[in-house]
């Protein structure tokens, strides 16, 4: 991060940078910011989902940004914006982590992948968003990518978890329609299936 | 009876979207030249808005325009509690006073931060107690209440009836509403046990996931609205009011809502996508706003909070003849609610109160924006009464379930002051089957075991909610492909219940679900009027009116079929999506050559003549839009007789840590009875996610405010304590009575909130019977007040203390 960058302004940009769905010339005029001299790269390349795409990055922009309102990957969603909630989980190079809390800039050698990514190219659901489906995990919804994604992350690197590993592993994401109990059924049937 | 979808799983038509993220939220969309807007928010808990001056912002490059509370109001705010779009005269910290709409959302919160504003600070106050004492203050500028059809009044009482309130005696002060039924003082005397104690129940917030970010638009004359709501058809009447636009130019669209809870039931209670309407109309662009977590927090709804004081007198054999409770219930600093009268009442439901009296007095504090929550009332007083009920089984020496049973709601019998005969009711039966689905028999000899530091506790909770209404409105079409359209206005909320309802109508026309639609997602798809998808009434409301407009459908069909082939509608029947004569099923149609033969027809199979004449507005409205497109089905559902009850049961195993204070729920099964299954995944959905809002009601949540700014100090997820995976069991048992209600043509009662009502009461009755019997007469009981209860430290410093920590 910039060491210039306050906490103050780092807030305020991240509230910018989730506004913006115009091009991204148009988002340096908007913020009234000019390019920067030097310093930080701007237009970065990123993997994400497998491919690598050509963002022009703020500073201080979050990756939850980046994706929902620069690539229009909307399946990322932001319950808090702020690190509590977790429905904004994405993996960055297999890791779980806040996209919300994540500075795209901080992911521009590693892997990205979020809900959009998990499809075969055929369609076929991956086995986590199947067993989902079969359990009926979601309610609301809202919080499900996010929650599709921590299983994705702990099914990789613990493909045979115990439901109480199970329960551990998710417990970074906050579910308000309380569908935790079939989410846990979800990843355990994804653990049989996948 | 044997069913062909009712009682089965499906796979909804929104879950693929859900789990792929494909589904849209509101704040999903985006459209050409869309702006945004934020909020400038009161920075006080109480004042009045003095001045704005906007023009050093309104000057700044990329800022298109402001919209306050004049402009929505020009003729002056309404007076009354509720939330307002925007106001003057904020009485929540963070109330919305005016918005701003930009190029984005920095250049928006940079012309905020140019306005100038001034506020004149007004006293504010937290504990209705507080308020209610002589020279405390007023939540609201014309008083500490607000009554009914009278506006805003002042009540106070005396400072020693506060203080003699407060140490646990009975209040004396007249209350502002009460009812009562059967003789109480012969209630009391005719009791063996007695038991007398105030309690408090805290208010929190809602927090649904998803913020209530809206955008809007207009196009030739008419109002896009993308929003949150728990049903489409009943917001779009409302919240086009609101907007200030005619019904027939304001399009609702709303795909999925990401949680409600009681709260986005009603266009009042979400005035806020509002904003981006009208803004929108001003500065003649689309405009995106987002709320944020703590907008949320303070627009988005909480439960209230209750102060009471009960007395309950049982009867030798266990039954409970007599309760008298008054409660002064926290009114926050906007809207208000019913929480203590459905107290009141789901006792009198539940324990069949021989005599009963219900005092209450509604007092407003700076606190929230309250509103009904998931069970409002019921599921706070289950709480604090079920281990009111162990006690009494203790005294009597009775077996804690055969007290409940003693006191159980069956057929035939009665609730509430006009003694409403229940639709029907199988309490009984659901308690025998959680206690054996459970083994209680086998585990109850494990109350108060020790192991160390370890102690076992057990409780047994029941719920209640009237879970049904009527009066609604049903719509389908059977097209020309052979395909059945079933218009439903239900929102997509995770209940599943817009998809599970639609099921009663092909259910009646023998239709395979793959050649079905429910159509719903947005108000011009033209959907008929539903209920608002709240008080847990959405499966018997819904069912109700699908079931109907698919009987007329098929009356319909009948009458074409006896036109074109001969002989008398009763002649034929169906099946496989043909209509044929019973006599000779050679001499028949399919559905695609029915619907086509209704559209040559016209007139009253397409909807356009002899309509039901009791149509809502929106059906009205729907039906004309879409005559001639179909053979249509169409229904006025009549008013139903009786109160539809949904019971739950809950039993429940903890081992509390008597050195930490902390427990784990070791195991809990709930056992629902809501008539006929519809949808079983959907249900037991619901009462899995009932049982973990029964946790965080019964020992997590509460609203905190800093008492010397009144600055809310739980306005996020981590500080609101909504329980996580690690809050709740690994797994929760469910199961169902499922036998059917004579009121719903297939049996079916909600069940929505009581799935946490039976929760709260469990767990709450385990921790006491952990701590071998204490009352702790609130809810939620926390880690601090167990540790201190252990401890034999005292636990409050202000008894009854609401909106802030108790010591
Ligand atoms: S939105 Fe990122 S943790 Fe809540
Ligand atoms: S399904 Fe609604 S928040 Fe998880």
């Amino acid at each position: 991060m910039n060491p210039k960058l306050t906490r103050r302004r780092f807030i305020k940009g991240v509230i910018a940078s989730g506004a913006v769905a115009t091009s991204t010339t148009i988002w340096y005029a908007a913020n009234g910011q000019a390019r920067p001299a030097g310093a930080v790269e701007r237009m970065i390349r990123i993997n994400i989902n497998g491919q690598m795409r050509s963002v022009d990055v703020a500073p201080q922009e979050t990756l939850a940004s980046t994706l929902r309102y620069k690539l229009g990957l909307t399946g990322t969603k932001l319950g808090c914006n702020r690190g509590e909630c977790g429905a904004c989980t994405v993996l960055v190079d297999d890791i779980p982590s806040y996209a919300c809390s994540v500075l795209t800039h901080s992911v521009k050698n590693k892997r990205v992948e979020s809900v959009e990514g998990l499809e075969a190219a055929n369609g076929d659901l991956h086995p986590v968003q199947q067993a989902f489906v079969d359990e009926l995990s979601p309610q609301c919804g809202y919080c499900t990518p996010g929650q599709v994604m921590s299983a994705v992350g702990l099914l990789r690197s613990n493909p045979n978890p115990t439901r109480e590993e199970a329960r551990q592993g998710m417990a970074g994401n906050i579910c308000r329609c309380g569908s935790y109990d079939s989410y846990l059924n979800g990843v355990m049937r994804a653990a049989q299936i996948g | 009876m044997a069913y062909r979808l009712i009682g089965k799983d499906f796979v909804p038509p929104d879950v693929p979207g859900k789990v792929t993220g494909r589904i849209k939220y509101a704040e999903d969309y985006a459209r050409d030249g869309m702006v945004y807007a934020r909020l400038l928010t009161s920075p006080v808990p109480h004042g009045r808005v003095v001045a704005i001056d906007a023009s050093e912002a309104l000057a700044m490059d990329g800022v298109y325009g402001i919209l306050t509370a004049d402009d929505v109001y020009p003729d002056g705010e309404p007076q009354s509690t509720g939330l307002k779009v925007l106001t003057n005269e904020p009485t929540l910290m963070g109330e919305p006073i005016l918005a701003v709409a930009a190029r984005d959302e920095k250049t928006a919160e940079n012309a905020i931060a140019a306005i100038s504003l001034t506020i004149e600070r007004l006293p504010f106050v937290l504990d209705p107690l507080d308020s209610l004492q002589e020279g405390g203050e007023n939540a609201y500028n014309g008083g500490n209440t607000f009554i009914f059809r009278q506006g805003f009044a002042e009540e106070k009482w005396t400072a020693d009836q506060v203080a003699s309130f407060r140490s646990g005696n009975e209040p004396t002060a007249e209350a502002q509403q009460s009812w009562e039924y059967g003789d109480l003082e012969a209630g009391f005397a005719a009791s063996d046990f007695v038991h007398e104690t105030t309690f408090s129940t805290a208010g929190y917030p809602h927090m649904s996931m998803e913020p209530r970010s809206a955008m809007a638009y207009w196009e030739n004359g008419k109002c896009y609205l993308h929003g949150t709501s728990q049903s489409l058809s009943a917001i779009a009447e409302p919240m086009a009011a609101i907007v200030g636009v005619p019904l027939e130019d304001f399009v609702f669209i709303n795909e999925a809502t990401g949680g409600g809870f009681g709260q986005r039931a009603r266009a009042g209670s979400i005035p806020s996508m509002a904003i981006p309407a009208k803004l929108s109309q001003k500065i003649n662009r689309p405009v995106m706003m987002r709320v944020t977590r703590e907008e949320e927090f303070t627009i988005g709804g909480a439960r209230q909070g209750l102060q009471g004081w009960v007395k309950v007198g049982f009867k030798r054999d266990g039954s409970m003849a007599a309760m008298d409770m008054y409660c002064v219930s926290d009114n926050g600093g906007k809207g208000g609610g019913g929480d203590a009268n459905s107290a009141a009442a789901g006792v009198s439901a539940l324990y069949q109160t021989e005599a009963m009296r219900f005092r209450n007095t509604s007092i407003g504090t700076n606190t929230g924006h309250r509103g009904a929550q998931r069970g409002p009332g019921e599921n706070q007083i289950m709480a604090i009464m079920a281990p009111i009920m162990d006690k009494a089984a203790e005294e009597l020496g009775l077996d804690r379930l055969e007290i409940r049973k003693l006191n159980a709601a069956q057929n035939g019998d009665v609730s509430g002051p006009r003694s409403t005969p229940f639709t029907s009711a199988y309490m009984p039966e659901a308690l025998e089957q959680a206690a054996t689905q459970f083994d209680w028999e086998g585990k109850k000899g494990r109350s108060r075991q020790t192991n160390g530091t370890k102690v076992r506790g057990l409780g047994i909770g029941q719920g209640y909610h009237n879970a049904g209404r009527s009066g609604m409105d049903g719509l389908i079409r059977l097209m020309p492909s052979g395909r059945l359209q079933i218009h439903n206005g239900v929102g997509n909320l995770g209940t599943y219940s817009y998809a599970s309802t639609s099921r009663a109508a092909a259910e009646v026309l023998m239709m395979e679900w793959e050649n079905c639609d429910v159509v719903t997602g947005r108000t011009d798809r033209h959907l008929p009027i539903t209920s608002p998808q709240d008080g847990s009434n959405s499966i018997f409301t819904n069912t109700r009116t699908c079931f109907g407009a698919a009987q007329d459908l098929l009356a319909k069909m009948k009458e074409i079929a006896a036109m074109d082939l001969g002989g008398d509608p009763a002649d034929y029947e169906i099946d496989g999506s043909r209509i044929y004569q019973i006599a000779d099923n050679t001499a028949g149609m399919t559905y695609a050559e029915v619907a086509q033969r209704g559209m040559e027809l016209g007139g009253k199979f397409t909807g356009e003549a002899e309509l039901p004449e009791e149509l809502n507005t929106l059906t009205a409205l729907s039906v004309s839009r879409l005559a001639g497109t179909g053979l249509m089905g169409i229904f006025h559902d009549p008013r139903h007789n009786d109160n539809p009850p949904g019971f739950t049961v809950t039993f429940t195993e903890i081992e509390l840590d008597k050195e930490t204070g902390k427990f784990e729920i070791l195991d809990m099964v709930t056992v629902a009875e809501c008539g006929t299954v519809v949808h079983p995944q959907g249900l037991a959905n619901q009462l899995r996610g009932g049982a973990v809002w029964g946790i965080g009601l019964s020992v997590l949540e509460r609203h905190l405010y800093d008492p010397q700014n009144g600055l809310p100090a739980s306005s996020g997820y981590w500080q609101s304590k909504i329980p996580t995976y690690l809050d709740t069991p690994a797994q929760i048992g469910t199961g169902w009575v499922d036998l059917p209600d004579p009121e719903n043509p297939v049996g079916a009662r909600g069940i929505g909130e009581p799935s946490m009502g039976a929760v709260s009461a469990a767990l709450n009755a385990a921790i006491s019977d952990a701590l071998g019997g204490h009352l702790f007469d609130t809810a939620p009981v926390t880690t601090d007040m167990i540790i201190n209860h252990i401890a034999g430290v005292s636990e409050e410093a202000t008894p009854l203390a609401q909106n802030n920590f108790r010591g």
